[in-house]
């Protein structure tokens, strides 16, 4: 039955995205529109299976919608620091640093979904990568220390990833 | 009338928010003196701001209209695409500009962005990588 | 103190003149930009800026008509700044 389920939507994540992204395209929420989603989410990723063979399985759906929460919660907040900032220091005054991260993660969307939150959260954008993808370089706008921040992530966002992807 | 005022006053105060982190935006990107610092001020400010102005237009079609919820597919896609966009311009910043060294990484042997074999690098980056 | 209903129009028109300035200002660093990073960040928040821009004329205008448009320049926006930035960093868009 299991195997069944997953040879008819090889995707069951990118089927939801599919059916709740036509439902918020057409603006309606009827009965017509979602069947019409769930065509679009069987077909869709029937298509485009051979393109992505390797998605990881047994994402935990629940640890990961209350890491999206407190990613928004920690924008919100994040914003507000970083406007008082630009808004309150001189060039001069502001301690800038380039952090290194080293990474415990090695899943590809893990990594990704780590560097999107470093940047999307207040003052630190991910520049790079080393080559081989053991850390990240990190670009803290207003920082103590290095190791403050590198600590910071390590603790609130990694540590949470590996939870929900391992 | 009593019944749309508290509506009126969450659509004023998300309005306000938007544009002033907006504008705050901007300022940073012209305040700030170094390509690095400005990557800061724009790709949040902005996100927030935009998210804040697609909130406030949310609300007023609940509170004034049937409502609608497609704005929350901008502010998805802004969400998604803005680390990555930032992601490239820092990538551009770090080859062309030598206004911050980057630091050497732990264990590998250099960032991906200056692992660049010299015939497929742009025409005019320089000869070798900026190192600190 | 003002009447609520005038809040909102007040409100409406600090939005457009802080959004517009906002776009004005990131004209400038467009314009003096030393480096080409900085032009590239520019035209984004450029586009961020219009993006907000259409919103609050559909507010203004009380239409919904103008997500179509909002949603498309969020796209082309993306799309152009990834290809600024990838024909800077590899002389190449497509290799």
């Amino acid at each position: 039955m299991k195997r069944a389920a997953r040879s008819v939507f090889p995707h069951p994540f990118l089927t939801v995205l599919l059916i709740v992204s036509w439902c918020l395209l057409n603006n309606s929420f009827t009965l017509g529109t979602v069947v019409f989603g769930i065509i679009l989410g069987f077909l869709i990723p029937q298509g485009t299976a051979a393109y992505w063979p390797g998605a990881p399985r047994g994402i935990k759906a629940g640890k990961f919608i209350s890491y999206l929460l407190l990613v928004l919660w920690d924008i919100l907040v994040a914003n507000v620091q970083v406007a008082w900032i630009v808004l309150t220091r001189s060039n001069a005054g502001m301690r800038t640093h380039w952090v290194t991260v080293p990474l415990e993660i090695r899943t590809p969307e893990a990594i990704t979904i780590l560097a999107g939150t470093i940047t999307l959260t207040p003052g630190t954008v991910t520049a790079d990568m080393s080559d081989e993808g053991h850390c990240l370089l990190v670009h803290a706008l207003d920082a103590a220390s290095p190791e403050e921040v590198r600590d910071e992530i390590k603790n609130r966002y990694e540590r949470r990833l590996k939870e929900i992807f391992e | 009338m009593t019944g749309t005022v508290i509506p009126e006053i969450l659509i004023a105060i998300c309005l306000l928010m938007g544009a002033l982190f907006m504008l705050v935006g901007s300022f940073g990107l012209l305040k700030l003196d170094s390509p690095m610092k400005r990557m800061h001020a724009p790709t949040k400010a902005s996100t927030l701001g935009v998210g804040a102005l697609l909130l406030a237009s949310m609300l007023h079609s609940f509170a004034f209209d049937d409502g609608s919820l497609h704005e929350i597919l901008i502010m998805a896609f802004l969400f998604v695409t803005a680390p990555i966009s930032a992601n490239f311009i820092a990538k551009v910043a770090i080859h062309r500009g030598r206004d911050m060294p980057t630091p050497e990484p732990p264990k590998d042997q250099t960032w991906s962005t200056l692992d660049v074999p010299a015939e497929t690098g742009s025409p005019d980056a320089p000869e070798a990588p900026v190192r600190g | 103190m003002i009447a609520p209903d005038r809040l909102y129009d007040l409100a409406l028109v600090i939005a457009f003149a802080a959004v517009a300035l906002a776009q004005i200002l990131a004209m400038i660093r467009l314009v003096i930009g030393p480096t080409t990073g900085d032009r590239i960040l520019a035209l984004d928040t450029m586009v961020i800026d219009a993006i907000g821009m259409i919103v609050l004329v559909g507010l203004a205008q009380g239409t919904q008509i103008y997500f179509e448009a909002a949603l498309i320049f969020a796209m082309l926006g993306f799309v152009s700044t990834v290809a600024y930035a990838r024909f800077i960093l590899r002389g190449d868009i497509i290799e």
